[in-house]
């Protein structure tokens, strides 16, 4: 059961790999308007068969994987993440018959196997729930956040076709800038996927004993070369890189760690791409959006965030409580993962206040949506390893 | 100050911008699209401006403040997770040297400005309460006016209302624009819109409820404010914890007396390594994994006038876990600690010190270590006594033997004992691999030959009055949320002038839905849908741009 539930998730994987293809041909097809033209189009709609098949197909995965666990898949990184990034797909599922905005298509589609592929990253073996995770209200809370981030995500992508759309990457400016950091930051999460994925292949392991954050020695095992070592940590394993620096003891060292190699391999990955396409890299995907009206991607991310942002406090606050309640005898506690997402909540909440008093619409609005889904990863990533908490799946 | 009286005879109340009844712009202005966020009415925080409540009103109504302190709120929530609050360090680590030993000289400043308790500072308190004032005078200030203005709004509309229209089309091309009309009000109300006529024009009205959507969760929002706040009062909500071990019965503090609970197992269970299907996943955290937390508990209650005397009543037996409390009238116990294998008993033998302890093999006794006996008597004359007893046992200050609390976790005895026939004792002193003579010429020794060990579990006590008001508050918040945000108010009116069909449209959010009704009856009936006037300014503000190829996907143009 375990191994077929895996085998549903790569297909799916796969299917949205598709996905992102058929929509690339169909936005890129349009610009050769020949008597074939209108058949290329079609491709959109079999684009989002494929983003429904591969939804169904990652259910497949879920079900699988709940029924070889005998419980919910949503209870380590690895589970919420590859979790989150299915119902992403879901998103998009659900907004395409609205708007059939293909451009959007093509954006949501690589943000959902770049979160898929994040999650598999992390351990992969089912494991067992330890008593404070043994809650229907846990499953039920943790199912509708990820649910309402990812309506929210798919508000992030659309705000970025906005962004791509109006920016002019002809000249230097600001705008460009932050674009393209947004790029860049995408791109470590590729570079952070790949190092991880290379060096696990050829099983490089680096061991060290250190003092942990109670004071006492404990062994670690790095997956990358250590760029910053455990607190006090002496190197066990031979022929392994010795770190520069030693981390202080309340940072999880070899998360720490990995955070840099993403941002090294994230800077490599972008260079190159400049190098092939000698402009940034919004301007080389301006072509591919100039075909949408901007004005219709801008309503597309608010109503995005305007169906995701109920639900997400449903789920992410109001769920939330309830379990807290349940499981840690009082429904709110400042723990970080609560404020995180209490700060998500406020976040959206200006938002929308400033989008319908204050008439931030357009550009400022889809840079809102790009800040939103950087809270969000922040809270998923960040928050769950480097700041733990109650709610941390840290080291799992 | 004066009402202003509008062509159509409706008086409107000072400030008023567009006719609350039939919408004649009554204010000159150049011939831009309407403001339309409260259909033009009066707002008190637009009108008046004097007196120093009106600036206090101003001020929190303004959505920009409202803006400004939820942004605050955020930012002060975020530096509150820098470092972690004071509640989440290690217990009895003072926190003026946890903060620089642990983060340095960041962790130093985090500590001075008081933001290890942040959440609970004075300013933090006071930007939710800002948030709350804001919230109730944003939504009066808003919420009367726009109701007015809803209820009386008329059918047929001044021309200057129509033209001013995001969605708006003259049809000069109509041959029969009553019959049209008709028709139109046909189709709509197929569509479940509300259409009400008047002189053969019609409004046709769909989800209005939708607008009250802010202000129902902004009610909610407050309700639940005012519950958080609640807490602060001690009455209103109870925190303690009891330790109970097995077999042992223990007040459950804060019920006065009234409700005691029994300890009757407590029990940790751990997953099976060999599980199939958990294997790979034990493996990876390399050791015993917890599955149950458990203490099966039956609670008793006595009446409040007989406590201490009257009858025990069993009321409910249940097996507690985390996330599974044991819940009676508001209180709550939850399994939240335990101590497994506490020292309960020990049992002594009585030697003598140098030769065969002939006749003493019955004196033998168990001494409770929670609440010893003070002397034990036996048939062959022998009585041992409890001359000092230290459960937790350390020198105090003094230097003199002394204990910490009453958990045996380190049990010291000094024993008297009494030969038969003898008035004088002599005194030993005993605990675990220990057993001095405090005399030098002790004849007897006693020996700890048995000891027996106990689980004891801690129960979190809690009651939360405030949570039905919480409750209230989050299903008010909930409801009003999805009633504003997956609902939308659209109209549309559509009239006759001077053989002439106008048209004009009108949605809070969501045109593209309003825009998808208008082709529907542009399908239906020889209505043509309107024109987007906010598309035709793009329009010109992009024409140097030159990439629009408008029809592509989703387009808001029809
Ligand atoms: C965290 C606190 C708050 C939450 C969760 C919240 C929530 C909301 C929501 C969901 C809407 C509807 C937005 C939409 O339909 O797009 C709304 C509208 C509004 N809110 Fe808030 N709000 C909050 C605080 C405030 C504050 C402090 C003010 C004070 C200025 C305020 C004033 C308004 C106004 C004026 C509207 C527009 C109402 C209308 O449509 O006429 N809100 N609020």
């Amino acid at each position: 059961m375990a191994q077929l539930s895996s085998n549903l998730l790569l297909i799916a994987f796969f299917l949205y790999f598709l996905s992102t293809l058929m929509f690339a041909v169909s936005v890129t097809g349009r610009r050769f308007k020949d008597k074939k033209g209108i058949e290329r189009n079609r491709l959109g709609t079999y684009g989002y068969i494929s983003s429904v098949a591969a939804f169904v197909l990652a259910m497949g995965y879920f079900i699988t994987r709940w029924i070889a666990g005998g419980h919910a898949p949503v209870s380590n990184m690895f589970e919420y993440t590859t979790f989150l990034g299915i119902m992403m797909g879901l998103g998009f599922v659900i907004i395409y018959p609205i708007y059939k905005s293909r451009v959007l298509g093509l954006f949501t589609m690589p943000v959902v196997m770049l979160i898929i592929a994040y999650a598999s990253v992390f351990p992969t073996e089912i494991q067992p729930l330890i008593p404070a995770l043994q809650s229907n209200w846990l499953k039920i809370h943790v199912i509708t956040t990820a649910l309402g981030q990812g309506i929210l995500a798919v508000g992030f992508a659309a705000g970025l076709v906005y962004l791509v759309r109006v920016t002019d990457f002809k000249t230097k400016s600001k705008k460009v800038t932050s674009l393209e950091l947004v790029f860049f930051g995408l791109l470590c999460f590729v570079g952070h996927i790949l190092l991880n994925m290379g060096f696990s292949a050829v099983n490089y392991e680096a061991e060290f004993q250190y003092i942990n954050e109670f004071g006492q020695e404990a062994p670690i095992t790095y997956q990358l070369p250590a760029l910053i070592g455990p607190n006090e940590g002496t190197l066990l394993s031979e022929d392994r890189l010795s770190p520069l620096v030693n981390a202080p003891d309340f940072i999880v060292p070899d998360d720490l760690n990995a955070v840099i190699w993403a941002f090294i391999s994230g800077a490599v990955l972008y260079w190159v791409l400049r190098l092939i396409f000698r402009k940034p890299i919004g301007g080389a995907l301006q072509p591919l959006v100039k075909s949408v009206n901007p004005q219709s991607a801008d309503e597309l991310s608010y109503r995005a965030i305007a169906i995701g942002f109920p639900i997400f406090t449903l789920g992410g606050l109001i769920f939330a409580m309830i379990w807290a309640q349940i499981a840690w005898t009082r429904f709110w506690g400042w723990d970080p993962k609560e404020v995180w997402a209490l700060i998500t909540f406020l976040f959206y909440a200006a938002y929308l206040h400033l989008r319908l008093s204050r008439g931030w619409q357009g550009e400022k609005s889809a840079w809102l949506c790009v800040i939103g889904f950087a809270i969000i990863m922040f809270n998923l990533i960040f928050v769950n390893l480097v700041i733990a908490g109650l709610h941390s799946y840290a080291g799992m | 100050m004066s009402k202003v009286k509008c062509e159509c005879g409706h008086l409107n109340p000072y400030g008023t911008y567009l006719c609350e009844s039939c919408g004649k712009p009554l204010k000159e202005d150049d011939n831009s699209l309407a403001n339309m966020r409260y259909e033009g009415v009066a707002r008190r925080s637009q009108t008046y401006k004097k007196s120093i409540v009106d600036k206090i009103w101003n001020f929190f109504s303004s959505v920009k403040v409202g803006v400004w302190i939820i942004v605050l709120t955020l930012i002060a929530s975020s530096i509150g997770t820098i470092f972690p609050q004071e509640m989440f360090i290690p217990p009895g680590q003072p926190a003026s040297v946890y903060y620089y030993e642990e983060y340095g000289t960041m962790g130093q400043l985090f500590y001075q400005l008081g933001f290890h308790n942040l959440y609970s500072s004075w300013w933090y308190m006071l930007l939710v309460a800002g948030l709350g004032v804001s919230l109730i005078i944003a939504s009066i200030d808003r919420f009367v006016p726009l109701y007015r203005a809803l209820k009386t709004q008329r059918v047929t509309r001044h021309p200057g209302f129509m033209k001013r229209q995001r969605l708006f089309k003259k049809a000069d091309t109509v041959t029969e624009p009553s019959e049209e009309i008709k028709k139109a009000s046909e189709v709509l109300k197929e569509r479940k819109y509300n259409v009400r006529e008047e002189n053969g024009n019609i409004l046709a009205e769909k989800g209005r409820f939708s607008r009250w959507g802010p202000y129902v969760n902004h009610v909610g929002l407050i309700i639940f404010l005012i519950g958080a706040m609640l807490r602060l009062f001690p009455e209103m909500y109870l925190e303690d914890h009891i330790w109970v071990r097995e077999g042992q019965e223990v007040e459950v503090r804060g019920t006065g007396g009234e409700y005691s609970v029994r300890n009757d197992d407590f029990l940790v269970e751990f997953y099976d390594p060999e599980d199939e299907r958990f294997r790979e996943g034990l493996e990876r955290s390399g050791g015993d994994v917890v599955k149950t937390y458990q203490t099966t508990a039956t609670l008793f209650k006595q009446s409040s006038e007989t406590i201490g005397a009257g009858e025990k009543e069993e009321v409910q037996q249940h097996r507690i876990r985390v996330n599974d409390p044991m819940s009676f009238e508001g209180f709550s116990l939850y399994q939240v600690d335990y101590k497994l294998n506490e020292l309960a008993a020990f049992t002594f033998a009585l030697e003598e010190i140098d030769g065969d302890s002939e006749g003493l093999e019955d004196v033998r006794f168990e001494v409770n270590l929670y609440d010893p006996e003070p002397s034990y008597e036996f048939d062959n004359g022998y009585r041992v006594e409890i001359y000092d007893y230290f459960p937790n046992f350390t020198f105090n200050d003094d230097g003199e033997p002394s204990t910490l609390n009453r958990i045996p976790d380190n049990p010291r005895f000094i024993f008297e004992v009494f030969a038969p026939g003898e008035d004088d004792g002599e005194l030993s002193f005993v605990g675990i691999q220990l057993n001095e003579a405090i005399e030098e010429d002790n004849q007897y020794r006693l020996r700890m030959v048995d000891f027996e060990t106990n689980h004891v579990s801690a129960l979190a006590v809690r009651r939360d009055r405030t949570l039905p008001i919480l409750i209230l508050g989050g299903i008010i918040f909930m409801v009003g949320l999805v009633q504003g945000s997956y609902w939308h108010h659209r109209r549309m009116w559509i009239q006759e002038r001077d053989g002439e069909l106008w048209i004009a449209g009108h949605a809070n959010k969501n045109w593209n839905a309003l825009k998808k009704d208008f082709d529907y009856l542009a399908e239906q009936t020889n209505i043509p849908a309107p024109n987007d006037q906010t598309d035709e300014q793009d329009e010109s503000e992009r024409t140097d741009e030159g990439v629009r190829e408008a029809d592509d996907n989703g387009s808001t143009k029809q």
